[in-house]
């Protein structure tokens, strides 16, 4: 086994050990993003030099034996996350230059507890793309197999860990931005509840609907992950003081007598064959485990897609007025007066995909839609919610597939935006209930493809979603794949 | 149609986007099919359903009226295009 290979709570048990240093430990994964980064590109930026300061700063903490469990730890950080002094471009021209003048609260947080941050990883500009082909900066490849897409918005993020760029990374999920690439990517991927994560620092796309969260090997570096980024924060309004559990202590114990959910509205057509198995499969490993499965209806979940996008690019619209070529990002130097140098400025800076969500935003916010748009869908988002609820009265937690299909082709659903919306059927639905979700690798294809199972949880409820992961991770022994890069 | 290619000029204009004719031609389509898939939105009865704006119910998020640190002058002019003294400059807004 290589360093690159190991997860977080493996390293960390050498590091504390005194049998490897953080610095040892960086170079086996700057080697590695040598190896296979020309092929799978996940990163943006790499941050090579602040990182062997890191590491050192890590090994002489290790040293005076002050290190929490995720010190001298490589961590990926999705470009959307603000970092002091270096730049971040949220995949998109229009922040190509931007040097942020503070820490996301969650860069801050994971730099407390001594991490070492390796680079800035792509995603589909502005997080609007469940391919990561919509960035700036160029497409980032599936590593099991590079003609796929590794899904999106934190495409880099989930194929950086995949193809063991880093150990671990953080990544947010606004319709399914973390589960999906996940899922496809053959990683761990948990969207916490909306609040659960401070937003200060991350770069707003749908303000009702973003959280931010961990990609990771495996369920038990999850809930470490977990541990550092959750919590309130008083420069974020919408984080929620409610008490941090242990996460940890999840991955204890088992769920016999847990009743989980799997609702019939998920298994619909134009699901894969293969994926079904896949997730039939997953269900009665849990019954082995002891717990009872329980039909389930969602029945709103057929409009979960349509009232997303209305919603995400309402707010989108909103978000990004502020992009003006004035206060930071690009501004285009041929405007003559005030209003050609905005519609310049906006429309040089943004992609396609980005225009499209304003436009469709604008559009149902625009007097005269409002009440046929955006009313109706945030009325009928409060029956998706309402959903939730009353199963989740029946239900421990709910199991459904991560995504309709393995990873698809690169290209393949480009130019065809519901297609492309579609493949978010299955993650929608949490980001708007805003209750957590986590992906986890439930076996593959017989083209050797990965394929996510998802588990929903009520709000709050992280730790439960946790343990019946790990529960899963640890009775379905699935075959440990390497990508073959 | 739903939406006409001068409709969608006009929104474009709100948003500050400048459209190129294959753009305008392209997008148009594209948010027909868009808003079309919408319409399934309209067979839920949402009779006396109160919409639902925030995931967690949170009010008012107070906090004492308390000076705290902010970000410096220079720092937050640092990422401007184009400024001057103290200030941002944009090109001229008024003849």
């Amino acid at each position: 086994m290589e360093l690159f290979e190991l997860t977080i709570h493996e390293l960390s048990q050498y590091l504390k050990a005194r049998e490897i240093s953080a610095t040892e430990i960086l170079n086996a994964v700057f080697h590695r993003i040598e190896e296979v980064e020309g092929k799978v590109h996940a990163y943006i930026s790499l941050m090579k030099e602040t990182a062997y300061e890191q590491a050192k700063e890590a090994d002489r903490r290790l040293a005076r034996g002050e290190a929490t469990d995720i010190t001298g730890i490589p961590i990926a950080l999705k470009d959307i996350c603000c970092t002091k002094g270096f730049p971040t471009t949220c995949g998109s021209r229009i922040l190509q230059n931007f040097i942020p003048p503070y820490d996301a609260t969650v860069v801050e947080k994971l730099q407390s507890a001594g991490a070492v941050f390796v680079g800035k990883t792509n995603m589909d500009e502005f997080a609007m793309g469940s391919s990561t082909e919509t960035s700036y900066f160029g497409i980032t490849t599936n590593p099991w197999d590079t003609e796929r897409t590794p899904g999106g918005s934190s495409g880099g993020s989930a194929a950086a860990v995949a193809a063991h760029e880093c150990i671990a990374a953080i990544g947010s999920d606004t319709g399914g931005s973390i589960r999906q690439p996940a899922a496809l990517c053959g990683v761990v991927g948990m969207k916490p509840t909306y609040g659960r994560v401070s937003r200060f620092g991350l770069i707003a796309f749908a303000s009702s609907l973003d959280q931010i969260g961990p990609i990771t090997k495996d369920v038990e570096d999850c809930a470490i992950l977990m541990n550092h980024i959750a919590g309130y924060d008083p420069r974020e309004s919408t984080s929620v003081p409610e008490p941090v559990p242990n996460y940890r202590d999840f991955l204890q114990g088992g769920i016999k007598g847990w009743r989980i959910g799997v609702p019939r509205e998920y298994f619909i057509e134009g699901i894969d064959r293969e994926v079904e198995d896949v997730v039939r499969q997953a269900i009665s490993t849990l019954e082995q485990a002891g717990a009872h499965i329980e039909d389930i209806s969602l029945p709103h979940t057929p409009y979960c897609v349509a009232t997303y996008y209305i919603i995400a690019p309402a707010e989108a619209s909103s978000n990004l007025a502020r992009y003006d070529g004035v206060k930071y990002g690009y501004r285009s130097p041929d405007g003559r007066d005030l209003m050609e140098m905005y519609k310049r400025t906006r429309s040089q800076g943004f992609g396609d995909e980005v225009k499209r969500r304003i436009i469709i935003g604008t559009y149902v916010l625009s007097a005269g839609y409002y009440e046929a748009y955006y009313k109706k869908a945030s009325q009928v988002r409060a029956l998706i919610r309402r959903d939730f609820d009353l199963a989740f009265e029946r239900c421990d937690v709910i199991l459904t597939p991560t995504t309709p299909t393995a990873a698809f082709r690169l290209g393949e659903k480009r130019e065809d935006p519901i297609q492309m919306y579609l493949s978010d059927i299955f993650t929608i639905s949490a980001n708007l209930a805003g209750i957590p979700g986590i992906s986890v690798p439930g076996g593959y294809t017989k083209e050797g493809l990965p394929v996510g199972i998802q588990f929903l949880g009520n709000h709050f409820q992280e730790g439960k979603l946790l343990k019946v992961a790990s529960v899963f991770e640890k009775t379905a022994k699935i075959e440990k794949r390497r990508p073959l890069l | 149609m739903k939406i006409s290619r001068s409709e969608v000029m006009y929104v474009a204009h709100l948003a500050r986007l400048e459209l190129t004719d294959e753009e305008a031609e392209k997008f148009t389509s594209q948010l027909n099919d868009i808003l079309l898939y919408m319409e399934k939105l309209n067979s839920v009865d949402t009779k006396d359903v109160e919409p639902m704006s925030h995931a967690i119910s949170l009010h008012n998020a107070f906090r004492a009226d308390k000076v705290e640190p902010s970000l410096a002058n220079e720092v937050s002019l640092a990422n401007a295009p184009d400024s001057h003294g103290e200030f941002f400059r944009v090109p001229k807004v008024i003849d």
